[in-house]
């Protein structure tokens, strides 16, 4: 059997030699598919089809079998993040303190659902099955800082800045 | 690395230790670290700098008590400090050799005297991040004991002697799980740990792999001796940054000493651990959908048997274990399994960490004994339940377990009671419910999520839970019928029955202890149209029938 020769790096751009570095680390094996789209996402901030077909193809996995994974874990996304990322925690602690109300006012005040981005690109709205921060319930993560007994005003407060920065 | 050698290391921590005065130990777990605790250390070191007094500051893990953040312990006096901020540095540093600051002091005496630490035994005592503080708390001692002094089915003996059961929330035997992966065939062996914490609501993995990462990887190492294994993953949730990163330097501390990798201790036995990402998938809590994600594959989960003992990774026989069961490893393999055995109930031995959330004034990390009256640590561990709201339930085992009503309160905590009662011990989440919640809401929360989680593999569980939810929708909404409840009532029993894996089987858990203790809340709702906690959106609608 011809020995495997991995792809060419999509790009110029350096981020691809991480993402490189994380499969030649695990001897492009095919368990390393989460692993690499785990630095794919930490050094684009999100999954594109190119970077998808990129690690598919390095890794000798079915394209198929690749988007499948990418779709199937909650954490991975096809979407470009926005400038800010404010993630209310949904976890049951949270919930019984009203972050259920947390999401409601976010939502209202975006004019978007939890899951998408303002059309100018600034805010996500995203929610978060749990971060394990449940003693200071409701919490929300602000570019991934831990806002412990959130309010509604306060989290109101933090994008109105967030808005026009 | 020897038993010598390691002792060596301890007793130079504790001369290094022995230069200082005091110890000032400032807790920067998520909850503390969330409320600046690492400005507070800053200005700690720098007081202490301008002071001229010889104080060791100390970052170290969840000291517990997480609603009295941050938290700063001064030793050897033991004081306790609460809600310290970086403004209270100085007179912290100034007050040592003196009288204690009042102001700060607090006094969770009775938060304390009811906990029985094993597991959480380093936390707060040492920095996570250092081998050397994990060493000098008799750290590896028990890796080296049982690797020079034990043979592998002796260790498994010491384990099935202590009478501990798996910590995730099953039960299971740990030291019947060892003799079996012990005794299946093959060269190659895995050893997994689950820290895949999925619970919503319960931080008590996170809490020991950031606090006391070695402590993990120990249990792990022992484990692999014992079962024959040569290589571990931990499986972490992405979710958890810092637990990741405390885990990667503590695998590469433990293996710069010796301590994993060829030839350990001067024996034969080679180990080592990777760490390995979950990406936020509930079901991957579960061992098969568990082994597929470590194998780079959707978490859907497969039949058993076989289980995994006999043929887990890529066909192997793998060890599983959560990472509170590989915290107990060490301890019992130190102190011997009759040590263990002598803690707890009759039939749950030992201790277990609860994550004590929700509607509860002392929220945090807690270590009770098994057997343990559940109304000790809501009203003493926990304080009670703030703003003279009553309680009324406790939830334990997160979407796969249930809801306990307040009448039950004296309920022993063991694997039985609580599976009597209609809930599961599950891995630790314990969040307190008040008279401002709604048990049908809080039955569809859970729907909810396991609906969201459900991996789709199989119907009963992909379109039952679906269908439960917008039953429970509609109870909530104030348009069901009492024929809804009976459809409910049916559909739990075939989710239950027929689904492949524990997610799906134990989903209706939460609607079914709700209908067990708080019927009436939902007859409310349907005959009612009224929601006795007031936080189903229907009174708006009954004010326009009347």
């Amino acid at each position: 059997m011809p020995a495997f020769t991995p792809p060419p790096l999509p790009s110029d751009d350096k981020r691809w030699k991480i993402v490189n570095g994380t499969m030649r680390k695990n001897g492009f094996a095919r368990h390393a598919l989460i692993e690499t789209l785990h630095t794919v996402q930490s050094s684009f901030g999100y999954l594109d089809d190119d970077s998808i077909r990129f690690v598919a193809r390095s890794l000798r996995v079915p394209l198929s079998q690749a988007y499948g994974v990418v779709t199937f874990y909650h954490y991975f996304s096809l979407k470009p993040p926005g400038k800010h990322t404010i993630t209310v925690c949904a976890g049951t602690a949270c919930y019984i303190k009203g972050a259920d109300k947390l999401i409601a006012a976010a939502e209202k005040h975006l004019g978007i659902p939890q899951g998408q981005t303002t059309s100018d690109g600034q805010i996500s709205l995203m929610t978060a099955r749990c971060v394990g921060a449940c003693s200071r319930a409701p919490v929300v993560l602000c570019d991934g800082e831990v806002a412990g007994e959130m309010s509604s005003e306060q989290m109101l407060e933090q994008l109105e800045r967030w808005a026009v920065e | 690395m020897t038993i010598e050698e390691l002792e060596q290391i301890a007793k130079s921590v504790l001369q290094e230790n022995e230069k200082y005065d005091y110890e000032v130990n400032v807790c920067m777990d998520l909850a503390c670290a969330s409320q600046g605790s690492e400005k507070l250390r800053d200005a700690l070191v720098q007081s202490v700098e301008a002071s001229g007094k010889k104080v060791l500051v100390r970052r170290t893990g969840c000291m517990g008590p997480c609603s009295s953040g941050p938290l700063v312990r001064v030793d050897p006096d033991e004081i306790l400090y609460h809600h310290v901020q970086a403004g209270n540095a100085e007179a912290i540093v100034t007050s040592l050799g003196g009288a204690p600051v009042p102001t700060l002091q607090c006094d969770l005496n009775d938060h304390f005297d009811k906990q029985v630490r094993v597991v959480l035994e380093n936390a707060g005592h040492i920095d996570p991040e250092k081998i050397d503080d994990y060493i000098s708390r008799d750290g590896y001692k028990a890796l080296l004991t049982a690797l020079t002094e034990m043979t592998p089915n002796g260790v498994i003996h010491r384990i099935t002697e202590s009478g501990l059961r798996g910590r995730g929330g099953g039960g299971y035997p740990t030291g019947l799980k060892w003799g079996t992966v012990a005794k299946a065939g093959g060269d190659m062996k895995y050893v997994v740990c689950n820290g895949d914490e999925g619970d919503p609501g319960a931080f008590m993995d996170r809490s020991v792999m950031e606090g006391d990462p070695h402590r993990v990887i120990e249990g792990m190492a022992i484990a692999a001796y014992a079962v024959g294994a040569s290589k571990g993953f931990i499986y972490v949730r992405a979710e958890y940054p810092v637990a990741v990163s405390r885990l990667t330097t503590a695998l590469r501390e433990a293996r710069r000493r010796g301590l994993l990798g060829s030839g350990i201790c001067g024996t034969t036995f080679n180990f080592d651990v990777e760490i390995r990402l979950g990406a936020g998938a509930f079901v991957c809590g579960e061992e098969t959908a568990l082994l597929a994600s470590i194998e780079g594959r959707r978490g859907t989960p497969r039949p058993r048997p076989p289980y995994p003992a006999v043929s887990g990774l890529w066909g192997k026989p793998t060890l599983i274990n959560n990472v509170e069961t590989y915290a107990n490893i060490a301890p019992i393999v130190r102190n011997g399994g009759k040590w263990f055995f002598n803690m707890g109930s009759e039939r749950s031995k030992g201790t277990k960490v609860f994550a004590l959330t929700g509607k509860i004034t002392n929220t945090g990390l807690v270590e009770i004994p098994m057997g343990i009256k559940l109304r000790e640590i809501i009203e003493v561990i926990g304080g009670g339940v703030p703003d003279g709201h009553k309680l009324k339930a406790v939830q334990t085992g997160g979407p796969s377990g249930g809801c306990i009503p307040a009448e039950l309160l004296d309920l022993g905590v063991s694997y039985d009671a609580l599976m009597a009662a209609g809930s599961i011990m599950g891995s630790g989440g314990m969040i307190v419910m008040d008279d401002t919640s709604c048990m049908v809401n809080v039955a569809r929360f859970f729907i909810e999520f396991c609906m969201t989680e459900s991996c789709g593999k199989c119907i009963p569980c992909r379109a039952g839970t679906a269908q439960m939810y917008t039953l429970l929708s509609r109870i909530c909404d104030g348009s069901a019928t009492m024929d809804d409840l009976d459809l409910l009532i049916d559909l739990c029993d075939t989710v239950k029955t027929a689904s492949l894996c524990g997610l799906g089987q134990t989903a209706p858990n939460p609607v079914l202890s709700t209908l067990k203790y708080f019927k009436n809340e939902y007859i409310e709702h349907i005959v009612h149209k009224r929601c006795p906690a007031g936080v189903c959106n229907i009174q708006a609608s009954v004010e326009v029938l009347a």
